[in-house]
């Protein structure tokens, strides 16, 4: 190795350190190990801000991965997460953010995020779109337990799910049962995690309404 | 003669913490994945660079020592379960069932990822280990050579209870690349790309979406158990999570 190689190499080094912050670094005493805020992930959202998710603690959170272009199930994601909206009281709400995380920033500018905020009439006070960058995509997936691989075409095979995280940023539930229908459980997750003084309804598939 | 001794004590802390590193040029090319991608039919890798041998217990050690945050009391568990490096005797001290030159397991992909990251490099895409693992010592693609696949496969049929050897020990393949098989397993950067639903769109429907999970796993070699063995195990992993026979090393990109 030569001396140049070793200097661009520290070059590049220093600058990623500068770009993103070093996940793994001084992590929060106060914050639970498992929560993924243990990650600092930089997102810039539908309106070109950036903001740290850790920022986000305090608060329970619906997140998932998507990316705008996406033909068949991301739009199935947000239909759930509007399911998930509608199946709670005005007050609930109040307690519950939405955070869509994209896997292709390159393509999901903050334009073609709020293109789609508009397009799906998406309330940007409670739901944020937002894209990492792109180094840190396959992170947030890994501490989100999502699975996604690029294609060819551009597009991507990845799961999709609806995770909820927690005050603290622990991901408490998930969910496959992606659509227009929510999922009960999940639904009893959420109010759970908005409300933790409330106890659970059980739902079991056997019961039915009065 | 006191000399050399004095050379040898000079020499013997740094042989003892980090080995060489050795990096591979591996030429640009196309091969037919053991896998069946239902987009690319003849995977294409760009020229990269390839560590010669799996990082061993001192290069991670020598790791921990710089990145103290991720020595198993301090890291946080949603990047390490709590299996990570528990055959050390300690967090920066290695023991008799870790020694450098063996190969380092029970390390989770973020740990990885944040070794290669420290080296200015990354962990290799599934594509990338899979092009250089195709060759045996004399042949780029090795893989229809039936003896090259009975030797794997008695690898894989070893008890893994057994110590492992150290790193570096076999003979390189065609490429120059040690230990791609008959050591440990590696992770790669997309370890989670593998086993992807194909269409998982069917509200409700959670076995549908594993019928289609394990679908997407096809294969387009199905003699090839060499690789399928690790496709399963790679695919089966979150990344916080350890084995005892998982290992890695990195690559890099060609400027």
């Amino acid at each position: 190795m030569n001396t140049t190689h070793l200097i661009r190499g520290m070059l590049i080094l220093c600058c990623l350190t500068l770009a993103a912050p070093a996940f793994g670094t001084t992590p929060d005493a106060a914050l639970p190990g498992d929560s993924v805020y243990q990650l600092p992930v930089v997102l810039i959202d539908q309106d070109g801000k950036g903001f740290d998710w850790r920022s986000r603690r305090g608060e329970p959170q619906l997140v998932t991965m998507f990316y705008t272009a996406c033909p068949y199930m991301c739009p199935l994601i947000v239909d759930a997460g509007k399911s998930i909206e509608k199946a709670l009281t005005p007050a609930q709400l109040g307690g519950l953010r939405l955070l869509f995380i994209s896997m292709d920033p390159t393509n999901d500018t903050p334009a073609a995020l709020l293109a789609l905020a508009k397009q799906r009439t998406l309330d940007t006070t409670r739901w944020t779109l937002a894209s990492p960058q792109e180094s840190a995509v396959s992170t947030v997936a890994g501490v989100l337990g999502v699975r996604y691989r690029k294609l060819a075409s551009g597009d991507f095979n990845h799961t999709g799910e609806l995770i909820l995280l927690d005050r603290e940023g622990r991901i408490v539930a998930r969910t496959e049962k992606i659509g227009s229908k929510a999922d009960p459980e999940f639904l009893a997750a959420v109010e759970q995690a908005i409300n933790p003084s409330q106890p659970t309804l059980k739902v079991k598939p056997t019961e039915t309404s009065r | 003669m006191q000399r050399l001794a004095a050379m040898l004590l000079l020499a013997l802390p740094v042989a003892a913490f980090a080995s060489d590193v050795v990096w591979v040029q591996m030429p640009a090319g196309s091969f037919r994945s053991a896998l069946k991608y239902e987009d690319v039919p003849i995977t294409q890798v760009a020229a990269f660079e390839l560590q010669k041998r799996p990082v061993s217990n001192g290069d991670f050690l020598a790791f921990l020592r710089a990145h103290p945050q991720w020595q198993s009391d301090h890291v946080a568990s949603v990047f390490a379960e709590p299996r990570y490096l528990s055959h050390w005797s300690g967090p920066t001290t290695l023991g008799s069932e870790a020694l450098p030159e063996q190969p380092v397991t029970q390390v989770s992909w973020f740990a990885a990822s944040a070794y290669c990251d420290a080296e200015g490099a990354r962990l290799p895409t599934w594509s990338e280990w899979e092009y250089a693992a195709a060759a045996d010592e004399t042949q780029l693609d090795a893989r229809t050579n039936p003896a090259w696949r009975e030797r794997i496969l008695g690898w894989y049929s070893r008890p893994s209870n057994r110590a492992l050897p150290r790193v570096g020990l076999q003979a390189a393949n065609a490429y120059g690349v040690q230990d791609l098989h008959g050591l440990v397993w590696e992770w790669t950067a997309d370890y989670s790309s593998l086993l992807i639903a194909s269409d998982n769109r069917n509200q409700g429907d959670a076995d549908r979406l594993k019928f289609c999970g394990a679908g997407a796993l096809s294969m387009n070699d199905r003699e090839n158990y060499a690789v399928l063995m690790r496709v399963a195990m790679l695919s089966s992993l979150n990344g916080k999570d350890t084995t005892t026979n998982l290992g890695f090393r990195c690559a890099r990109n060609v400027e």
